[in-house]
């Protein structure tokens, strides 16, 4: 993955600094709750959400299921309509593979299309460094780049920028990069949208090469799907003479009504729309419309190891809408850099440690990053069971165990720092299994309730820091249950 | 080994605890929500389209020349991109100097052109979704994009249809598809909507029939 997220503190140090940003805060808090009630009046309006996001699971899960065949007819169908498939394994491979061919046409720039895959192999980062400038043209990827930040939103990169500091980078940067901002430029949205849209222009016109994800690919036609609202997306897929579309190799689905569902799911979920403004829908290239050559990478990166998990693959079903970061009372305090990687929120936190594996200390702490209230599993459109991830990898992490890295079998060391956690585990079930020493001991915890200490002392102290140890009763359950003869006699 | 073995391998080691065939996918989704008559129909997607800030006008066949010619006049357009195949009627009654859609023009010479008129393909009511699919009367996908200004005509009730699923069924993939929902917008400041981006800021839909 990206570069600038490596090194990342843990989850818990990164979201210390973050809640304590008041800025920070008002603006998450602002910009999820306005998102939460359009979306939830959205989905209101269509009477089968229920069997809509049950048929996309199930699309998705199919094709998961056969991913081989249908990359395999993917990559048929973009050949026969004049495109060219490559195959990346990794972020490396695939920046290799863009790099060159962007080379090849002997241009020095691009227009990018707002896409999560070439933020998570860090592909600008790569093109820089071979002297190819990489123009973000998203409203918010742009206010990310002109402020030299990094994302914390899927959908809105820059959610934790409130408008008068949109100005103020506007004001600074566009001059840097372009044409520069319009004198006077103020923070109404409108007038924001309207410096983008002169700032960008110059850079749509003259651009040679576009780069782009896509949101679906359709193996049976070989059509490539982007979704969007600004119109940056049709120039970067119109314009230039060359495109190159980076997509995940989990983005299939099978058949062209296939989208029927999705083009319905998924705009009511990202931006609350009934659909959004611009949906383009292209098959290999077309005669004298658009560009004449195109390129689509295939990217694996960690792809097929979180396929080979079995709780852990229906990751691979998400669409990228963002409806769960919108309603996660952990995003909404911590905000999106806390989660170290370009896949914030509950669904990051599911899919970074899977796409990345668990080695690092920001990936061993993802799946803790989570109350588990389920709220994020409740509007997810392709019904990912979060929770279910979350508590599966939280076990990964403390027991360790077989998994798949980079296509081979490795067996985890089970993480440091929770020795504690286990020597617990194995007393209980140690006392669990012998049920005189589990009475033993439950009287011995009653008789000794006033002198109990409100919080643990030695490894015990950060877990009832924040925690209140629960109340010990006067009697064991197990002795109430004998001595009334299970609430017969006289409860007391 | 190529990548692409490579990639292909690891998946088919990633599912070998997936076996036997799939039931197929449950569609228990609606085709249509609401079961509308074709009037009916027509009003919600120019309800729908207004609520997404398009201006809409409806017309007979017979005014439509006037309102094209209006609607130019009235956003001050000098020049106009016309698709090969449009009907040249519709323009009987414009001004505007005509531009033709043609391979060769530049995407500069499009950014001076001020306005495009074109036909469509399909129309979404429940979405208030129009679909262009490069057919002669509506030309390249990028003269509908660079110009500020859309005059897009649709046919009713005979281009419209009530849902994805139905506008899924009549269009042809092996095209170039654009799917428009009102004028461009961007959500991407304070996650509040706000029209006006780099499509054409203003977009004018005919409702002729």
């Amino acid at each position: 993955m990206s570069g600038t997220f490596m090194g990342m503190p843990a989850f818990p140090k990164a979201a210390h600094e973050a809640v304590n940003n008041p800025t920070l805060r008002a603006n998450l808090r602002h910009a999820t709750h306005t998102i939460r009630a359009k979306r939830a009046k959205a989905v209101a309006e269509v009477s089968d959400w229920a069997e809509l996001r049950e048929a996309g699971k199930q699309i998705k899960d199919h094709t998961l299921r056969r991913l081989d065949r249908y990359l395999v007819q993917l990559e048929e169908s973009v050949t026969a309509a004049g495109g060219t498939v490559h195959w990346a394994a990794d972020a490396d491979e695939a920046n290799r593979i863009v790099t060159r061919l962007v080379r090849e046409t002997g241009e020095s720039e691009v227009v990018k299309v707002k896409s999560m895959a070439t933020q998570e192999i860090g592909l600008n980062e790569a093109l820089e460094a071979a002297g190819i400038r990489a123009y973000e043209t998203d409203l918010a990827e742009l206010i990310v780049q002109l402020g030299d930040d990094r994302p914390s939103h899927i959908l809105v990169p820059a959610i934790h920028r409130n408008r008068g500091e949109i100005r103020d980078i506007f004001r600074q940067e566009m001059g840097e990069w372009g044409r520069a901002a319009p004198e006077g430029l103020t923070d109404t949205p409108a007038e924001l949208a309207e410096a983008a849209r002169l700032h960008l222009r110059e850079k749509f016109l003259r651009a040679k090469v576009g780069v782009s994800g896509a949101n679906f690919m359709v193996a049976e036609t070989g059509t490539l799907v982007v979704v969007e609202s600004e119109g940056n997306g049709r120039m970067c897929l119109t314009l230039p003479e060359t495109l190159i579309s980076v997509v995940g190799i989990e983005k299939i689905v099978p058949t062209w009504r296939d989208l029927e569902v999705f083009l319905q799911t998924l705009p009511r979920s990202s931006t609350a729309e009934r659909m959004n403004p611009y949906t383009s829908t292209w098959t290999g290239t077309t005669d004298g419309d658009g560009p004449q050559t195109f390129h689509l990478v295939l990217l694996d990166n960690g792809r097929t190891d979180t396929l080979a998990d079995e709780v852990g693959r229906q990751a691979l079903r998400c669409i990228r809408c963002s409806a769960c970061l919108n309603v996660c009372p952990v995003y909404e305090r911590a905000g999106g850099h806390a989660y170290g990687s370009v896949y914030p929120g509950p669904i990051g936190a599911i899919l970074s440690p899977q796409l990345r594996g668990t080695a690092s200390e920001i990936d061993a702490s993802l799946p803790y990053a989570s109350s588990l209230c389920g709220a994020c599993y409740e509007v997810c459109p392709v019904a990912i069971d979060i929770p279910e991830v979350l508590v599966h990898l939280r076990e990964r992490v403390v027991e360790g165990g077989p998994v798949v890295r980079e296509g081979n079998k490795v067996v985890l060391k089970p993480a440091k720092g929770h020795a504690a956690e286990r020597a617990a585990m194995r007393a209980a079930r140690w006392a669990f299994g012998r049920p005189g020493v589990l009475r033993t001991g439950q009287r011995l915890a009653s008789g000794t309730r006033r002198v109990h200490p409100r919080t643990l002392p030695g490894p015990g102290r950060a877990w009832s820091a924040g925690r209140d140890l629960p109340a010990v009763p006067a009697e064991p359950f197990r002795d109430w249950w004998q001595r009334t003869n299970g609430g017969e006699k006289d409860a007391r | 080994m190529s990548s692409r073995e490579r990639i292909l391998g690891r998946v088919r080691r990633a599912l070998a605890d997936v076996g036997g065939e799939d039931a197929p996918v449950e569609r228990g989704y609606l085709r249509t929500h609401g079961g509308l008559d074709a009037g009916r129909t027509v009003d919600l997607l120019a309800e729908n389209l207004a609520d997404y800030r398009a201006l809409v006008h409806r017309c007979s066949e017979d005014e439509l020349p006037a309102v094209v010619g209006r609607l130019l006049l009235e956003h001050g357009a000098r020049s106009v991109m016309v698709p090969p195949g449009l009907d040249p009627r519709w323009l009987s009654e414009a001004d505007a100097e005509r531009v033709e859609d043609r391979a060769g023009n530049t995407p500069h010479e499009l950014d001076r052109v001020d306005s495009v008129v074109t036909a469509c393909a399909v129309a979404i009511a429940e979405t208030g979704t129009i679909v262009l699919d490069g057919g002669p009367d509506q030309g390249r996908r990028r003269i509908t994009l660079v110009p500020d200004h859309h005059v897009l005509v649709v046919r009713v009730p005979e281009q419209v249809v009530s849902s994805v699923p139905q506008a899924l069924e009549r269009l042809d993939p092996a095209r170039p598809l654009t799917w428009i929902s009102g004028p461009s917008a961007t959500s991407d400041i304070e996650l509040d909507r706000v029209e006006g981006v780099h499509g054409p800021r203003t977009l004018e839909v005919i409702l002729v029939g």
